[in-house]
């Protein structure tokens, strides 16, 4: 009896402090949406303010340097398949710094990723230490290093294959520090029993459960990789990017060289990035 | 029977050493695969002419300057012989006449430079003496025939180089580089110059509690503005280390990655439903709408980058729009996948109540869809903040031209590190932050 009564007198409240919650809701909803729209923009005008040409000028140009390139490359179409030839070396270069960058990475990342995981690491102290490591050099834009190096080296493919494959140990190590901890470190402990080492628990019990994540986390690096590779070429030296940089300071009625570079740069990227989601489909329903 | 097992056991004994040598192969294919690969790389990249380039002196200077800067004290050798004092040697950080540091004492021609304790440089006309403890007094005089250098010893000493038009000494208390035409003493201090104050500003040369103590007092340096203001003024405009304008170039960089990735967010949605199977059943239209992702995801941000500025100049915005197509179509692709992903029985269980399709999408479609582009759209948005450093200074935006500018020029190193510094800050701190939104946002673990 009393039960019922204090039902029937809660109902009320609890529906208006439900339909309260969701008008509330509802508020905080709208005003996160008009602070987002503000912000998006504000941005844009400030970047529009900011920039050298205005976005509603450029717009109908966007066009213009496309077209200027066709209309080189049509004109020196027999040149075409030479400047393939010409450009395949550097094009190789690239993808070496890529492939190069990616498998220091992948390595140096499994060692630190392994430091770093609980459990598994062989000094469990550091594990922090390692984890800030891997925090900086992720942090670590490729340029900021290549710069420096270039500097120090001089130019070549060399600096921007250290600075990918720092940024690369950062990267893959936490990826690959998230495989470790969902690995069964039942077989880990099996070894530790009949007295492996730190190293042969890992090679042994580790690596073979998580190999198939591993590998499908360095390719998809190795793609990012190949167009960091490109960019720093741009920026710094070596590679397709800096013949690309090249050929661009050239000028208008000599693009049909920028022209086979962009092609090559495409068909580049579309290829790794198809056989690279390829292999990973494979390796993933392989582990699953 | 036995026959029959005995024969299973040969078979499982045979298919057991097969796996074992095919795992051998793999143990040792594999590492040696990846070592021979690497010595074509060694070779291919010339890594032994990389010891013979690399210039490490250039690396000592790097990393010295990083922490530490110089003050030169110039005495021209030609015509009046004025003496001038200056910060990194920098029109901006120089002294003003008749002022010097505590450890220059000018007398007309004459001068004497403290560059540590014992180590005193005297300048008498043109004659530099300094006597070198542990050494002797050296003694440079520079003529118009050539350089004349005395020296207690009789073999020059390998901190000293000489030659008939050059005379350089150098200690661990500072250097002094003699030529025809100028005689420089340099002394070394730790620290980053002017950071906070130029030498314009009163607030120079202050010690920490007594900038903080002129800060909160009534009395006036500037009287047209109070102490704080002043000192804001002085702090946010100075000259060389452009604090303002470094502040910009940050927002900048976030700014392009903010307005790439958010606008290819919401550029890539509506097509992200015209590419799903299950949401549009028209198949030339998912088919295209997918060639088009693919297009753009393969052209690049740096093929991009080079076509935008070429139609809207060097910016912010054209750095913004090369991550805004690039992530268009990485957007695209994911959001289609993620879209064909969606649990159909949600959907039914909304149909069930009699809701109309467009509640059927507000209630059984966008919860689910939600946390994942959310999280994405965060993902990238962090990684963008990155990848518009190095577009910046492509497109001559943001910190990563002030970087690129300030390594090409190769003497400012302390604003390298300091701008290395910021990025890596600035990086961190948007990881920070969308890390904070995604648990704000989704609830639960990243």
């Amino acid at each position: 009896m009393s039960t019922q009564a204090i039902e029937k007198s809660a109902a009320p409240d609890l529906r208006e402090s439900y339909l309260a919650q969701v008008q509330r809701k509802h508020l905080y909803n709208a005003i996160f949406l008009i602070v987002f729209v503000a912000l998006l923009i504000g941005g844009f005008i400030t970047a529009n303010d900011r920039n050298a040409g205005g976005f509603w000028d450029g717009l109908p140009n966007i066009f213009d340097f496309p077209a200027e390139m066709l209309d080189d490359a049509s004109q020196k179409l027999t040149q075409f398949p030479a400047h393939f030839i010409n450009f395949l070396p550097s094009l190789l270069e690239t993808i070496n710094i890529a492939g190069a960058a990616t498998l220091i990475g992948a390595i140096a990342g499994v060692f630190i990723s392994l430091l770093a995981t609980r459990g598994l690491a062989k000094w469990p102290r550091l594990i922090p230490v390692f984890r800030r490591v891997m925090d900086v050099l992720r942090a670590m834009p490729e340029i900021v290093i290549a710069l420096v190096l270039i500097f120090i080296m001089g130019g070549g493919p060399v600096p921007a294959m250290i600075a990918i494959a720092l940024h690369t140990i950062g990267a893959l190590g936490k990826l690959f520090s998230e495989v470790n901890e969902n690995a069964d470190i039942k077989s880990v402990e099996g070894l530790e029993s009949v007295g492996a080492t730190w190293f042969q628990r890992m090679w042994l019990g580790i690596l073979p459960q998580v190999i198939p994540n591993y590998l499908s986390y360095a390719l998809l690096r190795f793609e990012i990789n190949i167009r960091a590779s490109a960019i720093l070429g741009f920026v710094g030296s070596g590679g397709i990017g800096y013949e690309l940089k090249n050929a661009m300071s050239w000028g208008k009625g000599k693009y049909d060289e920028a022209a086979v570079i962009f092609i090559l740069l495409f068909l580049t990227i579309v290829l790794v990035d198809q056989l690279s989601s390829y292999a990973r489909n494979k390796l993933i329903g392989e582990s699953r | 029977m036995n026959t029959i097992v005995a024969e299973n056991k040969s078979d499982l004994r045979a298919q057991v050493s097969q796996n074992f040598l095919r795992m051998k192969l793999v143990a040792f294919g594999v590492p040696s695969l990846i070592l021979l690969y690497f010595i074509y790389i060694a070779i291919s990249f010339d890594f032994a002419g990389i010891t013979e380039r690399a210039k490490l002196d250039k690396a000592t200077t790097l990393l010295s300057d990083t922490y530490s800067y110089k003050t030169h004290v110039t005495k021209s050798n030609r015509g009046a012989g004025d003496f001038t004092i200056a910060i990194e040697g920098e029109k901006k950080g120089r002294y003003p006449q008749g002022e010097t540091p505590n450890w220059v004492k000018i007398d007309g021609d004459n001068a004497s430079v403290t560059l540590a304790p014992g180590h005193v440089v005297e300048f008498v006309g043109k004659t530099v003496f300094y006597d070198i403890p542990g050494y002797g007094l050296v003694e440079v005089e520079p003529k118009n025939s050539g350089i004349a250098l005395k020296l207690p010893t009789d073999d020059v000493p390998d901190f000293i180089s000489a030659s008939k038009t050059r005379v350089n000494i150098k200690t661990d208390a500072g250097r002094i580089g003699v030529t025809k035409s100028k005689t420089d003493v340099f002394r070394y201090f730790y620290g980053w110059e002017m950071f906070f104050f130029t030498l314009d500003s009163p607030f120079y040369g202050m010690s920490f509690t007594e900038v903080m103590g002129s800060a909160f007092s009534s009395e006036r340096l500037d009287p047209a503005m109070s102490n704080f203001s002043a000192m804001w003024n002085d702090f946010w405009y100075n000259p060389m280390w452009r604090h303002l304008e470094i502040a910009w170039a940050l927002f900048e960089t976030i700014l392009m990655a903010f307005l790439g990735t958010v606008g290819a967010a919401l550029i890539a949605l509506p097509l992200a439903f015209m590419s799903a199977r299950n949401f549009s059943p028209v198949w030339v239209a998912r088919f295209s709408m997918r060639r088009v992702f693919d297009f753009l995801r393969g052209v690049d941000g740096l093929i991009w980058t080079i076509v935008l500025s070429r139609a809207f100049g060097p910016g912010p915005l054209t750095g913004a729009l090369a991550i805004l197509l690039t992530d268009t179509g990485t957007f695209g692709k994911m959001f289609s996948e993620a879209l064909e992903n969606v649990d159909q029985k949600q959907i039914e269980g909304i149909r069930s109540t009699g809701a109309k399709p467009i509640q059927r999408y507000r209630f059984g479609v966008i919860p689910q869809l939600i946390p994942i582009f959310l999280s994405q759209i965060l993902y990238y948005l962090e990684s963008n903040t990155r990848s518009a450093t190095v577009i910046g200074a492509i497109v001559g935006g943001g910190i990563g031209l002030h970087l690129t500018q300030a390594i090409i020029t190769g003497k400012d190193w302390e604003e390298v590190s300091y701008y290395i510094i910021l990025i890596i800050l600035m990086v961190m701190m948007m990881d920070t932050l969308s890390g904070w939104l995604r648990k704000k946002l989704i609830g639960g673990k990243s």
